[in-house]
């Protein structure tokens, strides 16, 4: 039962890492209607800006300290947030209106580009680096479990920015405008709404979350290299297309599915070499019975 | 059809729908927009299925039939915005809906024997001729989708007949047309209608084209058959005036040329 | 350009590959490894270009059932090869690669199957995902070498076999194409429900695509374990997926020439990037994203010229 509870907050830990990365992909989807491989890379690339910043906040405020965390947390999201948008003008402004398959394929070729420059030595190198302590990690004794304070932190801060989202989505003007430019880019268009900017600040959006999870993915990962967004991105965007691509609760909902399904299966000692196939057999498993995902709605075709 | 009901959600968008169409007869089915016409096309050709009752064709229920498999049993269609294949030549657009008629598959598609080379010769001959009556053979070679409005028309039709139907669906074909196309359509459909002596189910807004080719005429308002009788009953019902022309005269259907 | 009774270039292209096999005896053998990675790229974009080009099922996948006619193929020449003389080798592979041919093209049929009901997005990670699948099952089976792979593999493929397999490959999807059970394919491509209302039925020929496609590219697989000697299940990830779909869409999606041409260059060019080695994967991802933007439509896609259809005499 104590190892149950355990995993249980492990997985939660972990899904809520996955569940915010998972947000950055639909929400994109969401305007674009296609999957931003990038995502995986903007990821990676806020763990490093964070890794480069922390020595310099940390003349200013202590680190490990909670306000030096911020600080570095909420430049790393700024810092990504431009780079997501930049990335929007370059390579996917000049698509708008192609075909699927050539904004997917350029969507593969900017995330390549990333991780290869990213991998050079006159970059970062490909060694692994170590990242440095934001917060201190304390074992929390409760009830008989140990829980990482690192974890709570994770589940907390997903928790805020979750709530936050919605509350942007839902009740902000830029939100409305989000929401209207997904259901339909051109009736938006005629009602005024300027769709670029509003496909701008997606990304930005997206890529601010997604250097959040890059943090707190890195404060409990052993290191952090070019590559290391691959693996998080992947079972995100897996979670993302779980839970209905486009819809953000089922972002949420499959990012923890796929969190706690990873801890429970890497718990049982034959199954955790398997667990990437595990994860892309739920995926094939529930897309078979629902096609849209699990809070998907799916569409029938007008004839 | 026997009583078909559809329903998305709450909204029963046809409800009760009796219509049948005998051997070699032109019904059209009419009604304002949204009075289910379309829903109502679209359970008979399978993309959608009625929540209730159902529908036969020659005797055989076709509930639960896919469209290829109603195409198989005799039943064509046309679509109110025009789906041509856009990657598709005119010829091949036609030489595609030839499929149930073809004699080879893939085994012969490959070794490409003599029996291939026949059965590839005889769809040629098909479709060229059906091409020919349609006055659309010099356009061959041309892609589908480059072809004016009218021609794409006529090129939907002809697609349709490549499958032999016994039954012709036409979903608003004269939607965009002008008065002069809607008259050189009304022709076609009779010539249609004649020269493959099939039975045609016009689903159409236009009351012109209706009133002037279909021998019986159908009423649907709010998804439900008002009437139903020869033209001349139709314009004479009351219930039909009101429908389309609503209680306070002359404010809606300007359209309606 | 394959018209009825077009088996003539298939003979011609077999009697080409072996002429070349014996021609190629005066190249050094980099130059003739490098050819026979060409003939594979070919198989592998031609046989991609039926299901992605011609059909519009759009596959991520194509590089797990390389993989599953390469490990196939492997083991049997791996344990066969000792128990037959010199003399069998020609059989041995010939029976390898169908034998990994058939189990790919098993595998095209299971992953055809969620196609019926899945499009764009969620077809290509639902492929994706069972490339993945098949990868982390071979690095988890002992059999054939777990994560460390196979290695020893019998050096039998040649110019001839792959020339040969290659022309075989244009041969049944050009010739699958051009018919009128073929226009079927482009038909579901364009329009699944207008292709449906024509009597096409989408799923046979969706499930087909996949089907004919699994089986080349595992013809493929085999062909490349028998000239690299050795597999590794990190061979075959999802890159060497997006490569081969980048080599269809270079060429010009549905286009068999311009696709043959854009994996002979996708062959060569990296090869001469050996030098910037430093470089080489930043310049590639790089022409990605300007091919994109710039020329979607494929390097080699020109204005098509307008052919009338024979008219049958």
């Amino acid at each position: 039962m104590d190892s149950f509870c355990q995993q249980l907050i492990n997985g939660l830990a972990l899904g809520s890492i996955y569940a915010l990365i998972a947000l950055g992909y639909t929400m994109v989807y969401g305007v674009l209607r296609f999957i931003n491989f990038a995502h995986a890379d903007v990821l990676m690339l806020g763990a490093f800006s964070a890794y480069f910043l922390s020595p310099a906040v940390q003349k200013l405020l202590p680190l490990p300290g909670v306000g030096g965390a911020l600080v570095v947390m909420l430049l790393a999201a700024m810092i990504c947030a431009g780079v997501g948008v930049l990335i929007e003008i370059l390579a996917y402004r000049p698509l708008r209106g192609r075909p699927k398959l050539t904004v997917l394929i350029t969507a593969i070729g900017v995330s390549l580009l990333i991780e290869y420059s990213c991998q050079h030595r006159a970059v970062f190198g490909a060694a692994t680096r170590p990242f440095p302590e934001l917060i201190s990690e304390k074992n929390l004794e409760f009830l008989g479990l140990t829980i990482s304070s690192n974890d709570l932190v994770v589940v907390l801060v997903t928790a805020i920015l979750l709530a936050a989202m919605w509350f942007i989505v839902h009740r902000t003007r830029v939100g409305t405008a989000m929401r209207a430019v997904s259901f339909s880019p051109q009736a938006a268009a005629l009602m005024g709404i300027n769709i670029n900017r509003v496909i701008s600040f997606t990304f930005g959006l997206g890529s601010a979350l997604a250097a959040v999870a890059g943090i707190l993915y890195a404060l409990k990962a052993p290191g952090i290299e070019p590559l290391m967004g691959i693996h998080p991105g992947l079972r995100a965007f897996v979670a993302a297309v779980l839970g209905g691509i486009g819809n953000l609760p089922g972002a949420s909902l499959g990012g923890l599915l796929l969190g706690l399904l990873e801890t429970f299966a890497g718990g049982i000692p034959g199954l955790s070499n398997y667990r990437d196939a595990i994860a892309f057999a739920i995926l094939i498993l529930i897309l078979l019975f629902k096609p849209a995902g699990l809070l998907g709605k799916s569409t029938i075709e007008k004839v | 059809m026997d009583r078909a009901t559809i329903r998305f959600g709450g909204l029963t968008a046809v409800s009760a729908l009796d219509l049948s169409i005998g051997p070699n007869e032109m019904v059209g089915l009419i009604g304002p927009n949204g009075a289910g016409k379309t829903t109502a096309f679209n359970m008979i050709t399978g993309v959608y299925q009625p929540t209730e009752g159902g529908i036969s064709f020659l005797g055989h229920p076709t509930t639960g039939l896919k469209p290829h498999q109603l195409t198989k049993l005799g039943i064509a269609r046309t679509f109110q915005n025009i789906r041509l294949f856009s990657s598709l030549s005119v010829f091949d657009n036609v030489r595609v809906a030839t499929q149930l008629h073809r004699r080879h598959g893939i085994i012969n598609a490959l070794w490409r024997g003599r029996d291939f080379r026949d059965s590839e010769a005889e769809v040629e001959a098909t479709v060229m001729d059906l091409l020919a009556i349609f006055k659309l053979e010099a356009l061959r070679g041309e892609m589908a989708t480059s072809l004016p409005y009218g021609a794409q028309r006529r090129l939907e039709i002809v697609r349709a007949l490549a499958t032999k139907p016994k039954l012709l669906l036409l979903d608003e074909p004269a939607a965009g047309m002008n008065p002069t196309e809607k008259e050189e359509l009304m022709h076609l459909i009779r010539f249609i209608q004649e020269r493959f002596s099939i039975s045609v189910l016009l689903v159409e807004h236009d009351m012109t084209v209706v009133m002037g080719v279909c021998q019986r005429i159908a009423v649907l308002e709010y998804g439900v058959k008002i009437a139903e009788g020869n033209p001349s009953e139709i314009r004479s019902n009351p219930a039909v005036i009101e429908a389309y022309l609503g209680t306070e005269e002359g404010e809606e259907e300007v359209e309606d040329a | 350009m394959i018209a009825t009774g077009g088996k003539r270039w298939l003979f011609l292209g077999v009697a080409l590959a072996v002429v070349l096999s014996y021609v190629s005896g005066g190249l050094n053998s980099y130059d003739r490894g490098i050819w026979i990675d060409c003939g594979i790229n070919i198989i592998l974009a031609v046989s991609l270009n039926l299901i992605l080009g011609h059909t519009g099922q759009f596959s991520l996948g194509h590089a797990g059932f390389m993989s599953v006619g390469g490990y196939t193929a492997a083991k049997i020449t791996l344990v066969c090869a000792a128990l037959l003389p010199v003399s069998m080798q020609p059989v041995l592979l010939f029976v390898a690669i169908l034998a990994g041919g058939l189990l790919a093209a098993l595998a095209g049929l299971l992953v055809g199957i969620p196609s019926l009901r899945l499009r764009g997005d969620y077809l290509a990670i639902v492929t994706l995902g069972f490339a993945e699948i098949i990868r982390v099952i071979m690095q988890n089976t002992e059999a054939v070498g777990g994560a460390s792979g196979l290695s020893g593999i019998p050096k039998y493929t040649t110019l001839g076999w792959t020339f040969a397999l290659a022309a075989v490959t244009i041969y049944v999807v050009a010739g699958l194409v051009n018919s009128t059970y073929g226009r079927g394919f482009l038909a579901v491509s364009d329009d699944e429900v207008a292709a449906s209302s024509m009597g096409i039925n989408p799923v046979r020929y969706k499930v087909t695509a996949f089907v004919v496609g699994a089986f080349f590219a595992g013809l493929a697989g085999a062909l490349y374990a028998h000239h690299k000697q050795t597999l590794t299940p990190t061979g075959f990830d999802w890159l060497k997926s997006i490569d081969i779909v980048v080599m269809v869409i270079l060429g010009g999606m549905g286009r068999t020439p311009g696709v043959i041409l854009a994996a002979i260059l996708l062959t060569w060019l990296p090869e001469q990037l050996r030098v910037f080695s430093d470089y080489r994967m930043i310049i590639y991802s790089l022409l990605i994203i300007l091919l994109m933007i710039l020329r979607p439509q494929g390097l080699f896609t020109f204005k098509r010229k307008k052919k009338p259809n024979p008219v049958p005499a």
